[in-house]
């Protein structure tokens, strides 16, 4: 069996995602209604902004969160003067990383679904007496689950992937910042591969297991709402 | 109810200049060929789209005007698009129902049995929108459009989208919600048809603007305007029926100027119905003709006279009764037989189409 | 048959040509060399390799790692010439399976360890800073995979520190010696146990305050270089080991950058 500190690791990999995955959900979902319907020119530099994690290498996002987080960094110096401790090497800081590193994994097929959704829907809402708000939560949301099953599903496995950011600012610690990619690496650095494989094989089993379980409950609902 | 509507548009292809008040109850047809700015019109009625300059007041309220704009949630109208539009994610009952749980108990007028039954949607309550036929999902939409028991009815085109054969069932249905519900309705189309079925009061769009406005009958035979001129041109004319001929199997009807005789409609006497005559199905005769086929001959009195598109045709404007006709004549049988405006002859109709 | 000899023949025509061009003056072919080494020696291997490439004309490339994945890297077949290594339990390893050039293997530098932080007057020169705990973190490499961190952990073991400062949360793993002197250097850890060789300037200074845990209070940190056995150019590596051990050039360098000889 698995060593006590590997299942713990395994078991804050899966923490993180999880609550990473939650938060962004609830983050993006108005950032990408936003994107998906702004007129604004913001609406490209957002866009741009949004993106760039896709396209930053995890260990440099993990560097600059280390030096702006740090307490020369102009992240902790404010966090200090508010009295709070800086989050390198804590849980929270994790997750604040990874959400900075899953972002466009949420907000673009969110954005999508919205888009989806189109404006006709929306106009027909409106003359049924809908508020915005309304119009939002009863058509909008419903006709882009789909898009928000992708978002989830694809945060959850990026996260869980997570490595370099993690390993930048998490510190190693067991229990609480030491997740499964960083364990699986730490067994391959020190040469005890067995370890390795055996954490790797677990890490890829559960991912499949959740995969699986996601999109056969998806597809059932698609069935359910008959998406045309 | 009245609406008073101002807007001004200018765009690269295409301008609106509205100035108009539309004082009366029942259905308006806004009337025009495509590319008009009818929907445009429509759309800025409805605050779907905000056009900068524009004033818009129905009845007591504000909608629009150079400080306020009212959104459309909070408009009390309903609006039926040209397409049906249902949302994909509800079944027909919770369609309807979306309508009818946003406007507060005290304010409904419409129930949901009572919208159900006038558009005969109890078989389909339970269905998924996408198993519907077109013509079945307007009659949700318009059920729908009901239910949020608005106080002026707005539709775009609702028939245009649909084949021959759900047009041609849907029509009498919204005949009969016309004549059952007592809420103004505004009608889009560019199709003659409809809104000689339809509507009460027309107001005609060219090029973005009012081109003329008034009683149906009243613009459909004015013969200076080109809805004179077509091919369908003709008028429509408000009957009632008298007594059935069932021998004969004919119905007898009443109008201002006499009598028709057409085929027999199983309606009691004393129906209401509107009858639509085309000018090309009327001949003119200076006396009455003896031994003829055509039943159905009125007196009547020239009004006008019109050249028509055709250089071989003349229009002929006339009054029977209380009620305007015209009439497609050779340009020849003009000249020999003499007919001039004041002049008094016969209208040899025809063909006499019952609207139901 | 024909088509691989005529492309052995281009190939050796092209060399035989270029091969005397790029050296002027030199009678000998030029090497380059693959080196792959631990990543606290990586700089001042950099200076090495300048001297030399002067003294032999071979050039280094040099490639730095931790050295776990350097040494998976080269089980794994990857075709580097020497392995400069931060321990000596890789090389030894190396040279067991075979990897190694049998009799090649020896200490080229002995690690100092180092007690250190950004921040001036934190670390006395005594070490007592750690019993006292008045800071939050201290960095550590990980001992299962980082000499310098075992060492680290054998000093605190040593002044029974090691199991309430983990106790206490307070120990940062940095997953190699580089890591951890970020972390220090950062002021993400208040204080961290890196190489001396990291801290040390050109000039023999360093900055902010340290403090060098006596010798005996852990295991020399004997850092073995290897030849490697599926390397090109074992002339080459060979005259390369050589000189770093032997070159007074060389070995004057790697004292000064932090660094103890071996015995000789």
């Amino acid at each position: 069996m698995m060593a006590s500190t590997d299942l713990a690791a395994l078991w804050t990999s899966f923490e993180l995602a999880s609550l990473t995955t939650a938060l962004l959900l609830v983050l993006c979902t108005p950032l990408a209604w936003w994107l998906a319907n702004a007129d604004s020119r913001a609406r490209v530099l957002v866009d741009a902004v949004v993106s760039l994690p896709l396209v930053l290498p995890p260990t440099v996002l993990g560097f600059y969160l280390l030096i702006m987080l740090g307490p020369t960094g102009w992240l902790g110096r404010l966090l200090h003067a508010v009295g709070l401790p800086s989050p390198v090497f804590t849980f929270s800081g994790l997750v604040i990383g990874s959400m900075l590193y899953s972002l466009p994994f949420a907000v673009q097929p969110l954005r999508d679904a919205f888009q989806g959704v189109g404006r006709r829907a929306l106009e027909v809402a409106a003359t049924l007496r809908a508020s915005p708000l309304d119009r939002f939560f009863s058509v909008a949301i419903p006709l882009a689950s789909r898009g928000a099953v992708s978002a989830a599903v694809l945060c959850f496995a990026h996260t869980l992937g997570e490595f370099g950011v993690v390993l930048m600012i998490g510190g190693n610690i067991p229990g609480r910042t030491r997740t499964a990619s960083i364990a699986i690496f730490n067994h391959v650095e020190s040469l005890d591969y067995a370890a390795a494989h055996r954490l790797s094989a677990t890490l890829l089993a559960t991912c499949l297991l959740l995969l699986l379980s996601v999109y056969t409950v998806n597809r059932r609902l698609r069935a359910a709402i008959a998406l045309a | 109810m009245s609406l008073a509507v101002q807007a001004a548009l200018r765009r690269p292809d295409f301008s609106l200049q509205v100035d108009c008040d539309l004082d009366a109850g029942g259905v308006t047809a806004l009337f025009g060929p495509s590319g008009c700015g009818k929907t445009t019109l429509l759309r800025c009625i409805a605050g779907l789209d905000r056009i900068s300059q524009a004033r818009i007041r129905f009845n007591d309220e504000v909608w629009q005007d150079d400080t306020h704009f009212v959104p459309t949630h909070r408009r009390a109208l309903g609006y039926v698009f040209q397409e049906s539009s249902l949302f994909a994610h509800l079944n027909v009952r919770a369609n309807l129902e979306y309508a009818l749980h946003r406007v507060p108990a005290t304010q409904r007028r419409v129930g949901f049995d009572a919208a159900v039954g006038l558009l005969g949607l109890e078989p389909l309550l339970a269905q998924r929108t996408q198993r519907l036929s077109g013509g079945e999902r307007q009659r949700v939409a318009i059920a729908r459009a009901l239910l949020t028991s608005p106080r002026l009815l707005l539709m775009d085109e609702p028939l245009s989208s649909l084949d021959q054969a759900s047009k041609a069932q849907l029509l009498p249905q919204l005949e009969g919600l016309r004549d059952q519900l007592s809420i103004p309705v505004i009608y889009v189309s560019h199709a003659l048809g409809e809104v000689m079925r339809l509507a009460d009061h027309m107001v005609l769009l060219e090029a973005g603007r009012v081109r003329a406005r008034g009683a149906l009958q009243e613009l459909l035979t004015r013969t200076d305007l080109p809805v004179g001129h077509g091919l369908d041109a003709g008028t429509v004319i408000d009957a009632v029926i008298e007594a059935h001929d069932t021998e004969y199997h004919l119905s007898l009807v009443a109008i201002s100027g006499g009598r028709l005789a057409v085929s027999m409609r199983n309606l009691p006497p004393g129906s209401h119905i509107r009858i639509r005559i085309d000018a090309r199905d009327v001949s003119l005769a200076l006396k009455p003709a003896e031994q003829t086929s055509i039943t159905n001959v009125l007196a009547a009195r020239v009004l006008e006279l019109h050249a028509d598109r055709d250089p071989a045709q003349m229009l002929v404007k006339l009054q029977v009764g209380a009620d305007a006709l015209l009439a497609r004549i050779t340009r020849r049988s003009v000249a020999q037989l003499g007919i001039a405006p004041g002049c008094a002859l016969y209208a040899q109709i025809k063909s006499v189409a019952l609207m139901e | 048959m024909t088509a691989r000899l005529s492309a052995r023949a281009v190939v050796f025509t092209l060399l035989g040509l270029l091969g005397p061009l790029s050296l002027p003056g030199q009678a000998a072919v030029a090497d380059e060399l693959s080196v792959a080494v631990a990543a606290n020696f990586s700089g001042p291997l950099e200076k090495l390799a300048a001297q030399f490439e002067q003294a032999s004309g071979h050039k280094l490339l040099i490639s730095a790692g931790s050295s776990g994945q350097l040494y998976t890297q080269i089980t794994q077949g990857a075709p580097f010439d020497v392995f400069l290594s931060a321990d000596s339990d890789k090389p030894r390893l190396l040279e067991a399976a075979g990897l190694g050039v049998a009799g090649s293997r020896f200490t080229y530098a002995i690690g100092t360890l180092a007690l250190w932080s950004a921040k001036a007057g934190i670390v006395d020169a005594q070490g007592k800073v750690l019993k006292s705990g008045t800071y939050r973190y201290i960095g550590v490499a990980d001992p299962g995979n980082a000499p310098y961190g075992a060492a680290a952990q054998q000093v605190l073991r040593a002044l029974g520190l090691w199991d309430t400062l983990n106790r206490d949360k307070k120990v940062i793993l940095g997953e190699n010696i580089t890591q951890t002197w970020q972390f220090a250097a950062t002021g993400n850890v208040d204080l961290a146990f890196v190489a001396l060789s990291q801290i040390i300037a050109a000039d023999g200074s360093i900055s902010g305050s340290h403090w060098l845990p006596p010798q005996s209070m852990y295991a020399p940190i004997e850092q073995d270089a290897v030849v490697l056995v599926h390397g090109s150019h074992r002339g080459a590596a060979q005259a390369f080991v050589s000189w770093l051990h032997h070159d007074p050039l060389a070995t004057a360098a790697i004292e000064a950058a932090g660094y103890r000889l071996a015995g000789l």
